[in-house]
């Protein structure tokens, strides 16, 4: 699963990346296969996300958040 | 430190951790602002209280040193001496409440061999939100010194100021791991870089080593000096990707790797987290309030923007035009005196009148930023800017072209995709800027009737609005196209940090307005300035020589007044009148007394009409005679077809220096005096006919003036900026271009759809 398919509250590990414009400076902000994401909220017409990693707010947009392999964490 | 005369220090770290407000608080007021070399990045630099000889330079942020927009590229660059030497120490401002993140620039700054000193910056915010960092722990681990400052207020400078003097020896570098397959492989390919390009100062070997194996961009740019190294890189590569090794992200692996146990050592969590930010957002993100409230603050601003500053810049008028009469007093009169009251004190003023509005602007987007609201609006506005191929992040520049294309181009810097920055800029100039307010307040209010549409909307209301959307909605439009057929291939993203929300710093916010306002003053008023002068010559020159025609004038209307008063003298002569009668003023209306004072009275009032009337057709003869006249005439069959006559076209030329300029040449052109009351040109313009006797100025084609004006660069300032942003002439010539075929388009649809549709 990806990490567009996460629903608000819920948060997954990242598992991997396809490679895309982004990836470095993702990864230089902090997100890295391993590190935990949160979906914190959507934007009002759905997109971009807010997301939480490493304790601050982050927002990427749900195309490029397909991009990015998670497995969900449980509550 | 040394005490050589100059010793620089550079302030690093990522956007929005108080870099500038440290700074603001080591130099206090002896700051200097100017461009760096070849850029127009802005170059912070002042020298420390109490150590003159220690110049510090503010650098924008950035959160790697692989630079990723033209912000980043400065700061990198500075720190390995490619801009002026490398600086002598490196201060690191991290956010003590987001440290491993921000950690990891200051992991990079380590391995460029500089000494650093870490200010560990907010630490009030970080103990609220119930963090607390251990700076003695940390400092152990890093190998640097650590000073938990509060730069908003403060705390902590001194300290700081002692490890500024006291830090001379470099940090210690790579103190993270690679992974060992990719670690085996670095030393040969430093021995190979530094065979092929001698010139890379052994420190920087290892940087450039990594960046190459990990960015294509930097493999490329070291190719032609060391086309061996790059080989050797590439089939690493290809070897790496064959043993399955995660080689593109080596670094940014090791540097977490190394990171994350020192900040889980040194940050100890004493409270659950504050969730004061994240209510905020719920409410200002909210999917139905977010956007109302965004609104409603955009129309806030607008209105203050416009309405406060009307008093101000009224002051401000009026402190021209008494300048211009004190100048008048004082020059004797002639074309010196007229050049500097009309020519640069008027086209200085014409500047000058605007900054109560971009103040304005400039105090609430300031605020937006310290707030930390200006990253929600991005938030919100994404996905509306992505339908037209941009991202959020063009949301702050094109809400600054409202009040000025100028500090709206500016701040298309931050955004990280230069296509994104090159159609910002191309559409910046699309937004009605405060410039043309003037413009579409004349001459709504000369031809727009004042009546109200259901009784609510008034019609001149709902024009002014109409403006301002056309050159929004056309701005947009523009984007697509550009997106589309001129900036095509790689699609924009957006990533943006949503920062906590901050109580704003008034001192801060006010600083800041002011040193944005004084960059757009230098930057726009030199051009102006000069724009201003040579306009008054195109407009003063060739002279047209009228005063024989006046003296012929002045001896009839003598000639008549000398018979209207021998008229008064022989009805005096005639009458009966006493001196008794005259030292008393007994005088009846209807006694010859009182006839032969009408006529007096009556002769010279019409004396004086006729000698004014004649100034009139002077001044008239001499714009029309002149360079800008004739330019007009030449334009008048282009621009017959929108409704323009050579009037309009010879203001539309002189626009060129800056939009309101159009009024000022038109008060020339209709004799008018700008400064009294300011309905004199109005009148003036509404009552102009042509010989047969139909108006100059309908509503009609004051439409489609407004129209033009909405679309049309009409500003040498934008394209004198557009060309340093952008550094080649293209842009601004395309940009000069569509923007005014796109003018001529519409106000010609305008004008020849209106008269077909029996409007005029
Ligand atoms: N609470 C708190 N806020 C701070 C501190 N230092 C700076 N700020 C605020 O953080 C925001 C960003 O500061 P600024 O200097 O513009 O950051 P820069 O982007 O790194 O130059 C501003 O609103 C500052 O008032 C601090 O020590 N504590
Ligand atoms: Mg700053």
């Amino acid at each position: 699963m990806t990490l567009e398919d996460l629903r608000p509250g819920e948060s997954g590990r990242i598992l991997g990346f396809e490679p895309n414009a982004m990836t470095d400076r993702l990864m230089e902000m902090g997100m890295l296969p391993g590190s935990e994401v949160q979906v914190v909220r959507l934007a009002p017409l759905g997109d971009p996300m807010d997301l939480k990693v490493r304790g601050y707010h982050l927002s990427i947009r749900k195309a490029e958040a397909a991009l990015i392999q998670i497995s969900k964490c449980e509550p | 430190m040394s005490t050589s005369p100059s010793v620089s220090v550079a302030l690093v770290g990522n956007p929005n951790v108080g870099k500038t407000t440290l700074f603001n608080q080591l130099t206090g007021l002896r700051q200097r602002v100017a461009n760096f070399p070849g850029v127009t990045v802005e170059r912070k630099t002042g020298t420390l209280a109490g150590a003159s000889h220690i110049e510090v330079v503010d650098l924008p942020g950035t959160y790697s040193l692989t630079p990723r927009s033209l912000d980043e590229q400065i700061a990198y660059e500075v720190l390995v001496g490619r801009m002026g030497k490398t600086p002598d120490l490196v201060i690191c401002v991290v956010d003590a409440g987001n440290l491993e993140r921000n950690l990891f620039v200051v992991s990079q700054v380590f391995d460029i061999g500089l000494p650093v000193v870490v200010a560990l910056n907010m630490i009030d915010a970080a103990e609220e939100n119930g963090l607390k960092v251990d700076a003695q722990a940390l400092e152990e681990d890093l190998g640097v010194s650590v000073v938990p400052v509060v730069a908003s207020e403060g705390r902590g400078m001194d300290a700081l100021i002692q490890e500024i003097h006291r830090t001379s020896e470099p940090a210690p570098p790579f103190r993270w791991k690679l992974i060992d397959a990719v670690d085996a492989e670095i030393p040969p390919l430093c021995e190979q870089l530094a065979k092929e390009s001698p010139d890379i100062e052994p420190v920087h070997q290892k940087m450039e080593v990594l960046r190459a194996l990990a960015e294509d961009e930097a493999l490329d740019a070291l190719r032609p000096q060391a086309p061996m190294f790059a080989k050797h890189v590439e089939q690493l590569r290809e070897a790496f990707a064959s043993r399955g090794i995660a080689w593109r992200h080596a670094e940014i692996s090791g540097r977490y790797g190394w990171l994350n146990p020192i900040v889980n050592r040194c940050v100890e969590r004493i409270r659950e987290p504050a969730t004061l930010s994240d209510r905020i957002d719920s409410v200002l993100t909210h999917r139905i309030f977010g956007p109302m409230i965004f609104l409603v603050i955009l129309v806030g601003i607008f209105q203050a923007v416009f309405s406060w500053a009307t008093p101000a810049m009224d002051l401000i008028e009026y402190g021209i035009s008494v300048l211009v009469s004190g100048i008048q007093s004082i020059l004797p009169s002639g074309w010196v005196a007229d050049l500097v009251t009309d020519g640069v004190v008027t086209g200085v003023g014409n500047v000058v009148v605007f900054f109560p509005q971009i103040l304005l602007l400039f105090f609430f987007l300031g605020l937006m930023e310290d707030t930390g609201y200006m990253a929600r609006t991005a938030f919100i506005m994404d996905r509306v800017m992505k339908r037209v191929g941009l991202s959020g992040g063009s949301v702050l520049p094109l809400l600054s072209s409202y009040a000025c294309a100028i500090p709206g181009i500016m701040a298309a810097r931050t955004l990280g995709n230069e296509r994104d920055r090159l159609i910002t800029i191309m559409i910046a100039p699309l937004m009605s800027c405060s410039a043309r307010l003037p413009v579409y307040t004349l001459f709504i209010a000369a031809f727009i009737p004042a009546g109200s549409f259901l009784g609510i909307f008034g019609y001149q209301g709902l024009t002014m609005f109409s403006m301002y959307m056309m050159g929004t909605v056309m701005a947009f439009i523009a984007a697509a196209f550009l997106r589309r057929f001129i900036f095509k291939g790689q699609q924009s993203y957006f990533m943006m940090e949503l920062p906590p929300y901050r109580r704003p710093r008034l001192q801060q916010v006010l600083v800041r307005m002011l040193q944005r306002t004084k960059i757009f003053a230098v930057r726009a008023g030199k051009i102006i300035l000069v724009c201003s002068i040579v306009l008054w010559f195109l407009a003063s020159f060739p002279v047209v020589d009228s005063d024989a025609d006046r003296l012929q004038v002045e001896m009839q209307a003598t000639q008549e007044r000398d018979t209207q008063y021998a008229e008064a003298e022989a009805l005096l002569l005639g009458a009966d009148i006493d001196a008794q009668m005259l030292r008393d003023s007994v005088v009846t209306s209807d006694s010859p007394l009182a006839e032969a004072q009408r006529i007096i009275r009556n002769a010279e009032s019409d004396y004086r009409a006729r000698m004014d009337s004649m100034t009139i057709v002077q001044q008239s003869a001499q714009i029309r005679g002149s360079a800008v006249g004739h330019l007009g005439r030449a334009l008048e069959p282009v621009m017959q077809p929108l409704g323009f006559d050579w009037k309009i076209s010879a203001g539309l030329v002189s626009a060129f220096a800056a939009r309101e300029v159009i009024i000022s040449t038109l008060s020339i052109i209709y004799s008018v005096e700008e400064t009294e009351e300011g309905f004199a040109l109005r009148d003036a313009i509404s009552a102009d006919r042509y010989p047969d006797g139909t108006p100059v100025f309908t509503p009609l084609v004051a439409i489609s003036l407004l129209v033009f004006f909405v679309f049309a660069l009409q500003c040498m300032s934008t394209l004198a900026i557009a060309r340093r942003e952008t550094n080649t002439w293209r842009w601004p010539t395309v940009m000069w271009l569509y923007m005014t075929v796109l003018a001529y388009i519409a106000a010609f649809c305008v004008y020849q759809g209106g008269q077909l549709l029996g409007f005029t």
